[in-house]
């Protein structure tokens, strides 16, 4: 039963003692810690003018950069778009490094020279932090094709939105990913929307799972409000990777609390819809579980978030207090050369 | 009679305009109908043209570009809204391999009246995949023409010259950090021909040419240098290809000195090409070498003091000047 595609495992939360106590304190302070974050920078960025650009926050989906964590080894690597704080914090990058990279510092995860949507940390095989829509499901894959070349058992888990469906390169993409069975899991993180586009509005096919269909690649949806759902769901696909049995797709359901970046005001959906998401939020669902099972109680709990706190509160200390990148980082890193002859006039 | 509007709506009038002129025009793009356009060029269009004519598109750049230029080809007048050029790189294939060489591979038969227009080059600090600045690459191919606006009035007269009369395929860059700049523009209808340059400022000691927001760059520093009793004349390109050398050359054959300040990155740059033409045809009425500023050698990178560094600015334009006015220490 397992194998079928198209198996819904959004119930699995009712197995939820499946999971050891260890694991549920583990996904609970692993999305506080994402969310504190972002709650934290996203008032440095509103408040303070000390990030800019492009930020893109991941308030609402943290179970699932939880469940694919906990269902992957640290050898396996995650790839993802520009909304790519929470897979960079789950895949053991440091806060004082995620910090200093929208500070734009020199001690930031790329130097300062990526900012929010260009989180990097290869030392723990997360590549990026991708602001072409729909580029990485094709780089997703060479990362794939690779490990098969070298012959390990490690896989790449590849995500991207609902509107990076829509890109020519994901059909491309899953031919080749199933024509050379290719260990790679294809995870559309479907918030239902793609800025002010809701899905219904973007194709005659809104189920996105179905567009394996047509490559006959295994598929699944996955309710993205449970971490212990995702677990479920990416653990099974990652093992038929792993296993030589080549890609899925998986459309995991979510939603996300905030606007699409920063300066989206929000007006194609209504508060309602977001309040009503905000009921089923991943965060508070752990913790009623951690209760009802007594596997920590409010004071524990409270203790969690207190560490949470204080390792935000001095990733901010640690990035205000770095130096910018130096002047001549201007011409660095562009070339792997030492001395490349730039043109300078 | 004239109002003050910003250049997102002197864009707006000009695709509107057109559209209530001509049936055959419609707007296409990433949320430019329900959600009044990413940027908010084409706010209101959707109310008034309807669905069948203010389209919004899938985040599929390729896809619906190639519809666009089929549908030029097959009698229609499409505008094609790129959320930024950037983007637009999916979509190359199309607007290089098709929309350009048509006319050229049917023997005359099928031409391609498409605009193909957004936001270009770097908008802060948004980090080296939304921050390049394209028109070197399209000015590269011939069969297209290319227009980069640093202004309301000149985007809003070229942009229905574009869409009006031209029956070639045309690039149409605007600048996001431009869109809000307000400018008179008159009431009366009005075109620009696209190759013309426009003389922003009128003087006597040397040239500066640009285009796009870089206009702001080499106009501030032709007032610093006023300041200092140097007379800059400041041109802006505003078509880039086919390109106004003459009106360069003319300049030059006065001040005996040209510079020029872009965006591009260096090599194989509009400053290239433009240094080329006049040393050419202006040789004897040079009195210095030719210089430019362009972007770094290098993706734009996310830290502001490194965006600083990267991009032409006041005070290296008014140096540079100075140096090829031989002025400096
Ligand atoms: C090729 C391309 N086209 C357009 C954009 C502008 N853009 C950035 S994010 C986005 C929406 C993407 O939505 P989705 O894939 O659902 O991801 P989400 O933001 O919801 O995580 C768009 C249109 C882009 N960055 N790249
Ligand atoms: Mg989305």
């Amino acid at each position: 039963m397992l194998n079928l595609p198209y198996f819904c495992s959004s119930k699995f939360y009712l197995l939820a003692t499946l999971f050891s106590k260890e694991i549920y304190l583990y996904w609970y302070e692993l999305m506080k810690l994402i969310r504190q974050f972002e709650l934290i920078s996203e008032e440095k960025y509103k408040m303070e003018g000390k990030i800019r650009g492009f930020y893109h926050a991941y308030v609402g989906q943290e179970a699932i950069a939880a469940g694919c964590i906990s269902a992957t080894k640290a050898e396996d690597l995650f790839i993802t778009s520009y909304r790519d704080h929470g897979l960079a914090i789950a895949k053991g990058m440091s806060i004082n490094s995620c910090m200093a990279e929208l500070y734009g510092k020199a001690t930031g995860c790329a130097k300062g020279k990526g900012g929010s949507m260009h989180f990097f940390g290869k030392d723990v095989n997360f590549y990026g932090g991708h602001g072409i829509v729909g580029a990485q499901i094709g780089t997703g894959a060479g990362l794939a094709f690779a490990e098969q070349y070298r012959g390990t058992d490690n896989v790449v888990l590849c995500f991207f939105g609902d509107g990076a469906a829509r890109q020519g390169i994901l059909h491309e993409t899953f031919n080749l990913a199933m024509l050379w069975k290719l260990p790679v899991i294809f995870i559309c993180e479907n918030n239902n929307y793609a800025m002010g586009t809701s899905v219904k509005r973007t194709s005659n096919v809104i189920d996105i799972y179905k567009l394996a269909d047509a490559y006959e690649m295994p598929a699944d949806t996955i309710d993205g409000m449970s971490a212990e759902a995702v677990h479920e769901g990416v653990e099974r696909a990652v093992k038929r990777a792993r296993e030589q049995g080549g890609p899925t797709l998986l459309e995991i359901k979510t939603y996300r609390y905030k606007g699409h970046s920063i300066s989206d005001p929000q007006k194609y959906r209504t508060k309602d819809e977001v309040e009503e998401y905000k009921d089923q939020d991943p965060i508070q669902k752990i913790k009623q579980t951690i209760i009802e099972n007594g596997f920590a109680n409010e004071e524990e709990l409270n203790s969690i978030n207190a560490r949470v706190d204080e390792k935000v509160a001095e990733s901010v200390k640690f990035a205000e207090e770095s130096p910018w990148p130096d002047d001549s980082e201007v011409l660095k890193d562009v070339y792997a050369d030492e001395n490349y002859p730039f043109i300078i006039d | 009679m004239a109002r003050l509007i910003a250049y997102r709506e002197a864009l707006r009038e000009a695709m509107s305009e057109e559209m209530r002129r001509d049936e055959r025009v419609f707007l296409m793009g990433e949320e430019v109908a329900e959600y009044n356009g990413a940027y908010k060029v084409s706010q209101g269009m959707l109310a008034e043209f309807g669905q069948k004519r203010v389209i919004d598109t899938p985040i599929s750049e390729l896809g619906f570009t190639a519809v666009a230029v089929g549908a030029a080809q097959n009698g229609l007048r499409p505008i094609v809204e790129f959320m930024t050029w950037n983007f637009a790189v999916l979509a190359m294939d199309q607007i290089l391999n098709t929309a350009s060489k048509m006319l050229a591979m049917s023997g005359g038969q099928i031409n391609c009246p498409i605009v193909l227009r957004g936001p270009n080059g770097s908008a802060g600090q948004l980090g080296a995949q939304h921050s390049t600045a394209f028109e070197s690459y399209y000015a590269n191919i011939p069969g297209i023409k290319v227009v980069s606006t640093s202004n309301g009035y000149d985007a809003k007269g070229l942009l229905k010259q574009a869409i009006r009369y031209e029956n070639d395929p045309i690039i149409f860059m605007e600048s996001e950090v431009s869109y809000g700049d307000k400018m008179e523009i008159p009431d009366e209808e009005y075109y620009i021909p696209i190759g013309k340059a426009d003389i922003k400022k009128v003087g006597r000691d040397v040239t500066i040419v640009s285009w796009n927001k870089m206009m702001k760059v080499a106009l501030d520093a032709a007032a610093e240098l006023e300041k200092e009793n140097i007379s800059a004349e400041v041109i802006d390109l505003r078509t880039i290809r086919p390109l106004d050398w003459m009106t360069i050359l003319e300049s030059v054959k006065k001040t005996n000195r040209l510079v020029i300040i872009e965006e591009q990155w260096p090599f194989a740059s509009i400053s290239s090409e433009i240094s080329y033409r006049i040393q050419k045809e202006g040789f004897d009425y040079l009195d210095a070498p030719i210089r430019r500023l362009t972007a770094a050698d290098a993706p734009l990178h996310y830290a502001p003091n490194l965006i600083s560094l990267a991009l032409p600015d006041v005070a290296r334009t008014v140096k540079l000047v100075k140096e090829v006015m031989y002025q400096n220490k």
